[in-house]
């Protein structure tokens, strides 16, 4: 009896050391940009792009690369949606009795998955090569796209799992399509597209290897598809290289104003799922 | 039986995967009366309702040989369109699901998708169909609140007027009152008698009590097959088959 009351007592221990220790260093991440960043960051970081002497500590500010990655993490997870949802209705709802198939399809965005960005940063280079095309927003916007759709469609598929065959046996009994029966689900699922949504604008507006070589780097704000685009991660990447002590801090900024940005997403998507979820069953 | 069949199926066999569920299915289930498929778990009674409304189609491994005609139309004709045999009967399943949208729209969902779209014409559907499950004295004041927030025993009428919504002539009860309290259950049951009146409704259910209480006939499967069909009092009372004898034997002592 007494082993057992230590085993209890050993695994749950684990357990609440392991616990402390990821919710620590989450606070500890978030606490070190913080204090680093908070001294450098003024309004003009967030309301200027940078000037003649950015680079060296002068006037300026990230305006470019948040509206950067701005466009590029939402116009990768638009665009990523319109290609993942119908992929996610046809493998789970289209596809009935091709289970060697259907799976075989979830075996490869798996694999996509788990491909590092840069091998998508890269791959999206070589195809601009090939059109010619030059660093830029849209090169950015589709090597993004490229890296969110596993994301998108393994959220959506596990989502779309989750919903029971009996609601869709319901649609389909009152008559409705196979097509009316998935926009039946969809609005059950609702509040799951909103984390995939999430999940997918968080992976893309934090990667660096896949924007990189495609979106360029740019001190202007891009005003068309074909000029090449600033990105927080890119200009963190940069300024943190420096041997400017100011321009150092600023890179903390910018690493502070990325994290508020995923923060406020965050907090914007929970009050939606509240929201969303209002006729769930 | 004086009229012609509503549902008649004709040497039905239900492969699903190595396992023969339905063997040899002949059966014809009479015009505005209920009819009650009882059975042990497994034998093959909710296989057999699902193969009326081809909601069987999307098993994983299924096969299907033989005839069912509904209203003399084999439905599974590859010609046939499946909207409009599903359309033609009503499902009530086991546990209620509502689908994810307000009452009136669960009402209005089944007339929108074939068609009606003006908004008196659904007023009027939702309240008829409300009237009639009982339900609109209790809804009618949050017809836009969700649909999940009705207790079980609400959600499963309102179950029942969504499918009542699209004009079937076939009402297809799984077990329906399986998940709901004495009370919602003597409600759907009454229903069932005084619908009757309209549609051909058969159930699967095994409360045999439950059985002699709606239904006029009885089909009693054993294994993937009919053992013994009848009018109900004759075979739950005299049943002519041994296996039958022993499955009801329970409720006639």
């Amino acid at each position: 009896m007494i082993k057992r009351k230590i085993e209890e007592y050993f695994f749950k221990s684990l357990m609440i050391l392991a616990t402390i220790v990821v919710t620590g260093s989450f606070f500890l991440i978030v606490g070190t940009i913080f204090t680093k960043g908070v001294p450098f960051m003024t309004l003009d970081m967030i309301t200027k792009s940078p000037g003649g002497g950015f680079y060296i500590g002068k006037e300026g500010g990230v305006l470019n690369a948040i509206i950067g990655s701005l466009y590029i993490a939402g116009g990768a997870t638009i665009l990523g949606l319109i290609i993942s949802v119908p992929v996610a209705i046809f493998i789970n709802m289209y596809m009935d009795g091709r289970y060697f198939l259907s799976n075989a399809i979830r075996v490869v965005f798996d694999v996509l998955f788990g491909i590092p960005s840069i091998v998508y940063g890269a791959f999206g280079f070589l195809i601009m090569v090939y059109f010619g095309v030059r660093a830029s927003l849209l090169g950015g916007i589709i090597a993004v796209t490229l890296l969110v759709i596993p994301v998108l469609v393994r959220t959506l598929d596990e989502v779309i799992r989750t919903v029971p065959n009996e609601l869709r046996d319901a649609a389909l009994s009152l008559g409705a399509t196979r097509w009316e029966m998935a926009k039946v689900v969809l609005r059950q699922i609702k509040p799951g597209i909103l984390t995939a949504i999430l999940l997918s604008f968080g992976r893309g507006i934090g990667d660096v290897a896949s924007v990189l070589f495609t979106a360029g780097f740019s001190d202007n704000i891009p005003n068309s598809l074909h000029q090449p685009a600033a990105t927080l991660p890119v200009a963190i990447f940069f300024q943190l290289g420096s041997p400017v002590e100011e321009v150092q801090g600023r890179a903390y900024a910018s690493a502070l104003i990325l994290t508020v940005i995923v923060l406020i997403i965050t907090v914007l998507s929970q009050l939606l799922i509240k929201k969303f979820s209002k006729y769930k069953i | 039986m004086t009229t012609a069949p509503h549902i008649s199926v004709q040497h039905l066999n239900v492969h699903i995967g190595q396992q023969h569920i339905l063997n040899d299915i002949t059966i014809n289930i009479p015009n505005k009366k209920v009819t009650s498929i009882i059975g042990p778990s497994g034998c093959g009674k909710t296989t057999l309702l699902k193969s009326f409304n081809r909601l069987l189609d999307n098993t994983k491994d299924v096969k299907i040989d033989g005839k069912v005609l509904v209203d003399g139309e084999d439905i599974y004709d590859p010609k046939a369109e499946v909207t409009h045999i599903r359309k033609k009967m009503g499902l009530l399943s086991q546990r209620p699901y509502p689908l994810p949208m307000s009452i009136y729209d669960n009402i209005a969902y089944g007339p929108r998708i074939h068609g009606t779209r003006k908004k008196a014409e659904l007023d009027e559907i939702v309240e008829t169909q409300l009237k009639a499950t009982g339900l609109w004295n209790e809804v009618k004041d949050r017809l836009n609140s969700s649909a999940s927030r009705l207790s079980i025993g609400q959600q499963q009428r309102l179950c029942l007027a969504r499918g009542l919504a699209v004009e079937p002539e076939i009402i297809l009860g799984d077990e329906s009152t399986s998940a709901l309290d004495p009370t919602s259950t003597h409600k759907i049951e009454e229903m069932f008698i005084e619908l009757k009146e309209k549609y051909t409704i058969v159930l699967v259910t095994h409360i045999l009590r439950q059985a002699r209480r709606v239904s006029d006939y009885i089909i009693f499967v054993y294994m993937g097959k009919i053992i013994e069909f009848g009018p109900t009092e004759e075979l739950l009372l005299n049943p002519k088959q041994d296996l039958t004898k022993e499955y009801v034997k329970g409720f006639i002592s």
